[in-house]
């Protein structure tokens, strides 16, 4: 398996937030993760890049055959996990082309995906400072494509984008993931960012537990129509 | 607009310096091929070493002889210090007269440098530079020690008078020794439509600085900025301050500080004293303390009487905030190249409005000192 969770139980300031999560992840895979506000989407993103704070009581994070429980952030990254925040922070004096050029050597690469993204004029800008929603994101985008992960954590790349950038993100994102064969992570509330990628799994995770994996689609249809309280009992859960 | 260049352009600085010397000379700011400088003005201890104008239109000279052949020298001598009614020390020697004349538009920079040579010599010097009306110029100063000059002092006295429409972009760096005594004084009278940039850059240690320079906006529509960027190290204390007092409406400043302490105090105030009302004015100081040992001590003041102005402050200390380091390590940076890079987006010196020979000669400056204090 490429990516996998076993057994994983994770606390936050002394509280479980996750328990027992197992979830596994094929290469060339897209999984979704529906879930109510608070129910522990994010903090099962930060587990898996390693976050300070984020104490694994039990269970492994496998990627590519290697238990990752014990690495560091960075090491972590460089093995070939990245991920997109949902709120992401913002550097006074650290201009966004300064990433760009730690993560990839090629200009024109960072030249044209910022011509794409329309973020031309932010690379001199400081990282986020000031930035839009919706630039922020792009900007998030702009960064993980450079960085080229093999395993993208996407947490809600879609929120705070605005009809039109949604249908620019979603393209070079879809596109990005189909072509390179990516594997990804995604967490979304408004499901926009289905109709760009092409996501095989859903999973929903309601009070840090997973519920059920199915069609991410189906599932999507099911939640919008009754909400995730009926997500305890409801058919695709029986049918799995 | 004058900036014809006059037959001693290209003229290569000559000094009998030793090579030490003229290398901490030039790691200040001093470029003695004096390629992209307008003219330049060299003091050791008492010695003045060159002075050298390049333009018609700049006046570069010493002091004391200043005072017996330019009128005008004699006429603004303590005229900035008679302002507001304060004393300040006499029996300089030396420090230079610069005069940039009506209209002048000076796309290179000045330079001027303050070095001090012997052990324990006392430099004390004042300096008067008349900025005349409509004139633009920028002004580099660098202050250094020689290895040998172990517990030295400066006093460096300084008048600025920045006439109706005139621009003057002042960047000082100090680059002492970890046992060298300093205290600048400083006051700049700014007139109507006038602006006064003073940039301030610290990135030595150094025994004791103690500066409060002052400008004074006394014509309508005056703007002043100052913008500090200071690294302290341990066994330095330097307490910094900028003021700016409002005569006149209209008028606007901004005070930026940014220190970061890697064992030293700092102590930074900002005083902004409006006596008219419509002024707009900003504090801003941002501190980090990389060190258990660090101290930094933020001082903003401000005082009005009178409701139609538009005062505002912010002051910032603590360490770096770990959401930024992980932010960074998520994108494969290790924590020491993350927190590098934060320090180094810290004291950026985009804050200076430079030119960008200047700007990039100060950043070297600041890569360099960042590398070996980490």
């Amino acid at each position: 398996m490429f990516f996998e969770i076993k057994d994983l139980t994770v606390e936050v300031e002394g509280k479980t937030i996750l328990r027992d999560i197992n979830l596994s992840i094929d290469k060339d895979e897209v999984m979704v993760l529906f879930g109510p506000n608070g129910s522990g989407k994010t903090t099962l993103l930060r587990a898996i890049m390693g976050f300070a704070g984020y104490k694994v009581i039990q269970g492994e994070i496998i990627f590519e055959g290697e238990r990752i429980n014990n690495l560091t952030i960075d090491e972590r990254a460089r093995l070939g996990l990245g991920i997109i925040y949902q709120h992401p922070a913002s550097i006074r004096g650290v201009k966004l082309h300064q990433i760009a050029s730690f993560l990839t050597k090629d200009d024109s690469k960072i030249k044209d995906l910022s011509q794409r993204l329309s973020l031309s004029k932010h690379l001199d800008r400081d990282l986020n400072q000031g930035f839009s929603g919706g630039e922020m994101k792009r900007s998030e985008l702009f960064q993980i494509i450079l960085q080229d992960s093999k395993f993208l954590c996407l947490d809600e790349p879609e929120s705070g984008v605005d009809i039109e950038n949604i249908s620019i993100m979603g393209k070079v994102l879809g596109e990005y993931i189909t072509k390179l064969k990516k594997s990804a992570l995604v967490i979304t509330h408004t499901g926009y960012i289905l109709d760009y990628i092409n996501a095989q799994k859903g999973c929903v995770m309601i009070d840090g537990k997973l519920w059920c994996v199915g069609n991410p689609r189906h599932m999507f249809e099911k939640i919008k129509e009754l909400g995730y309280e009926k997500c305890k009992d409801c058919l695709i859960r029986k049918s799995t | 607009m004058k900036s014809v260049k006059t037959a001693s352009s290209g003229k290569v600085l000559n000094t009998n310096l030793k090579k030490n010397d003229v290398e901490i000379i030039s790691s200040s700011g001093m470029d003695f091929s004096q390629d992209k400088r307008s003219g330049s003005f060299l003091q050791s201890d008492n010695k003045i070493e060159f002075m050298n104008t390049l333009y018609d239109g700049l006046d570069i000279i010493d002091m004391e002889t200043a005072l017996k052949k330019i009128p005008e020298a004699k006429k603004y001598y303590a005229r900035a210090f008679k302002e507001l009614k304060r004393d300040f020390p006499k029996g300089t020697k030396g420090g230079y007269f610069i005069r940039v004349k009506k209209g002048t538009v000076l796309k290179l920079p000045i330079q001027a440098c303050l070095f001090l040579k012997q052990k324990a010599f006392k430099q004390k010097v004042h300096n008067l530079i008349i900025i005349e009306e409509g004139a633009k110029v920028y002004l580099i100063t660098g202050c250094s020690a020689s290895k040998s000059a172990f517990h030295a002092h400066h006093l460096g006295i300084s008048e600025f008078f920045v006439k109706k429409g005139a621009y003057l972009n002042f960047t000082m760096i100090h680059s002492w020794k970890e046992d060298t005594f300093v205290k600048p004084m400083s006051i700049a009278i700014v007139e109507e439509d006038a602006t006064f940039i003073s940039n301030y850059i610290s990135l030595k240690p150094v025994k004791e600085v103690q500066m409060y320079p002052t400008a004074v906006l006394k014509g309508k529509s005056a703007r002043a900025s100052f913008n500090s960027l200071i690294l302290s190290h341990p066994g330095s204390v330097q307490d910094i301050g900028s003021r700016v007092i409002f005569k006149a409406k209209n008028t606007q400043a901004e005070v930026i500080s940014r220190a970061i302490s890697l064992g030293g105090k700092v102590i930074a105030r900002g005083h902004l004293k409006s006596e008219v009302p419509q002024v707009k004015a900003h504090l801003e100081c941002r501190g980090l303390i990389l060190s258990e040992k660090g101290t930094i001590h933020a001082i903003p003041e401000m005082e009005s009487d009178y409701r139609d102005v538009n005062m505002s402050h912010e002051a910032a200390i603590g360490k770096i905030n770990k959401e930024e380091i992980e932010y960074l390590c998520s994108r494969g940076f290790t924590r020491n190249q993350a927190q590098s890079i934060i320090v180094r987006g810290f004291m950026d010196v985009d804050v200076l409005g430079l030119p960008q020979e200047l700007k990039q000669g100060i950043e070297d400056l600041e890569n360099k000192t960042l590398q070996s204090s980490f």
